[in-house]
């Protein structure tokens, strides 16, 4: 089975044997870019977030046919060292990561956040980030995401 | 003459004794005839309504009709994982809604369920909590319903894909198959149907 989408703008089609495998799995192990982690494996965690169509998904558990035609971002494709997305200049700012593992998928649900909530609440950051970390960066990260839109609107 | 006269009433008042037992007799045949259909449908009615409610009232159904806006999960019934809840337009927050997870289908890798159109039911449609006729009242109540008619609402049952996904629940996390309701989705469908087709009579509290 042939899969097409476009992923970091760039146009890629891969062949399949199962389109229910996991499009994080084709994402690390096809195309190799490993910035997408494997968390829990069962949609939980959040570390294998990315966005599809600019919605935030759990791509463990998000099925890589239906992926067919799709415009995928992945962390690689958030930003760039020269010019890092506002979640990640945030990110840096407040030294958010501790070990690393899941920073990537708070980063792009972060991300996804901002484009629908602005200037998000505690509240809706309660809601919206419910990804695990096992260092308990949370603290941090609430800091981070507040001047992550404050850097995307304009605000800094 | 007088006996003959006599000869002639007798035979003529039995014979019109006899007509009319035998009229009372069919009438009474009749009518038992129609309360013995009439009871028959009111058992087929009731058995068919309990069968559509064993199946609405299981965890697989009743787990995304809340009356507390927090989805359930499992064969527990327990509050969805990450605080998830029923959010503005009953699929969640923002950029955490049910599709963060859930897709089209089951997905066998994950263990997480999937089917069109997941979504909670709106909050008219809550059924946690509510007896199989209070279920049933708030099924065929216009107001509550979603403004469907009898015939939308039995299509809306053995119709929609999201509705027969109860039967093909798929495996969760660690591999296992999740129960699915206790009558067989045939025998679901053709109950029913004929439940509508007798009037949806709702059998007395």
């Amino acid at each position: 089975m042939k899969i097409s989408f476009t992923i970091n703008g760039q146009q890629k089609s891969v062949e399949i044997e199962n389109g229910s495998t996991p499009l994080l799995w084709v994402i690390r192990d096809t195309l190799n870019l490993k910035g997408t982690k494997f968390g829990c494996g069962k949609a939980a965690c959040g570390a294998c977030t990315l966005h599809v169509n600019g919605e935030a998904v759990r791509s463990c558990s998000f099925a890589v046919k239906f992926a067919e035609g799709k415009n995928i971002t992945t962390i690689e494709g958030l930003g760039t060292k020269e010019n890092p997305h506002p979640v990640q200049q945030a990110w840096i700012e407040h030294i958010v990561p501790q070990c690393g593992y899941c920073q990537p998928g708070f980063i792009m649900a972060t991300a996804a956040l901002l484009e629908k909530k602005p200037s998000p609440t505690d509240a809706d950051i309660d809601a919206n980030i419910v990804n695990v970390c096992r260092c308990a960066t949370y603290y941090r990260m609430r800091k981070a995401i507040h001047r992550a839109a404050k850097i995307k609107n304009g605000d800094s | 003459m007088k006996v003959q006269k006599l000869l002639f009433i007798i035979p003529v008042f039995l014979f019109a004794i006899i007509l009319l037992a035998s009229n009372v007799e069919k009438t009474n045949s009749k009518n038992n005839a129609n309360a013995r259909n009439e009871n028959l449908n009111k058992l087929n009615s009731e058995e068919n309504f309990n069968k559509m409610m064993a199946v609405l009232t299981h965890q697989r159904c009743m787990n995304c009709h809340p009356s507390d806006n927090i989805p359930k999960q499992g064969e527990d019934s327990h509050p969805h994982y990450f605080g998830m809840a029923r959010g503005a337009g009953n699929l969640g927050f923002e950029a955490t809604n049910c599709n963060t997870c859930h897709q089209d289908e089951n997905n066998d890798f994950s263990g997480v369920p999937g089917a069109p159109e997941w979504s909670l039911a709106p909050h008219s449609m809550r059924w946690e909590g509510l007896s199989p006729s209070e279920i049933a009242e708030s099924m065929l109540d216009k107001k509550r319903n979603g403004g469907r008619t009898h015939h939308e609402v039995m299509e809306h049952l053995t119709e929609h894909a999201l509705v027969l996904w109860a039967w093909e629940p798929g495996i969760d996390a660690a591999g296992n198959p999740r129960e699915k309701p206790p009558v067989p989705v045939d025998e679901y469908i053709k109950a029913v149907k004929e439940w509508f087709e007798a009037g949806a009579v709702i059998p007395e509290k």
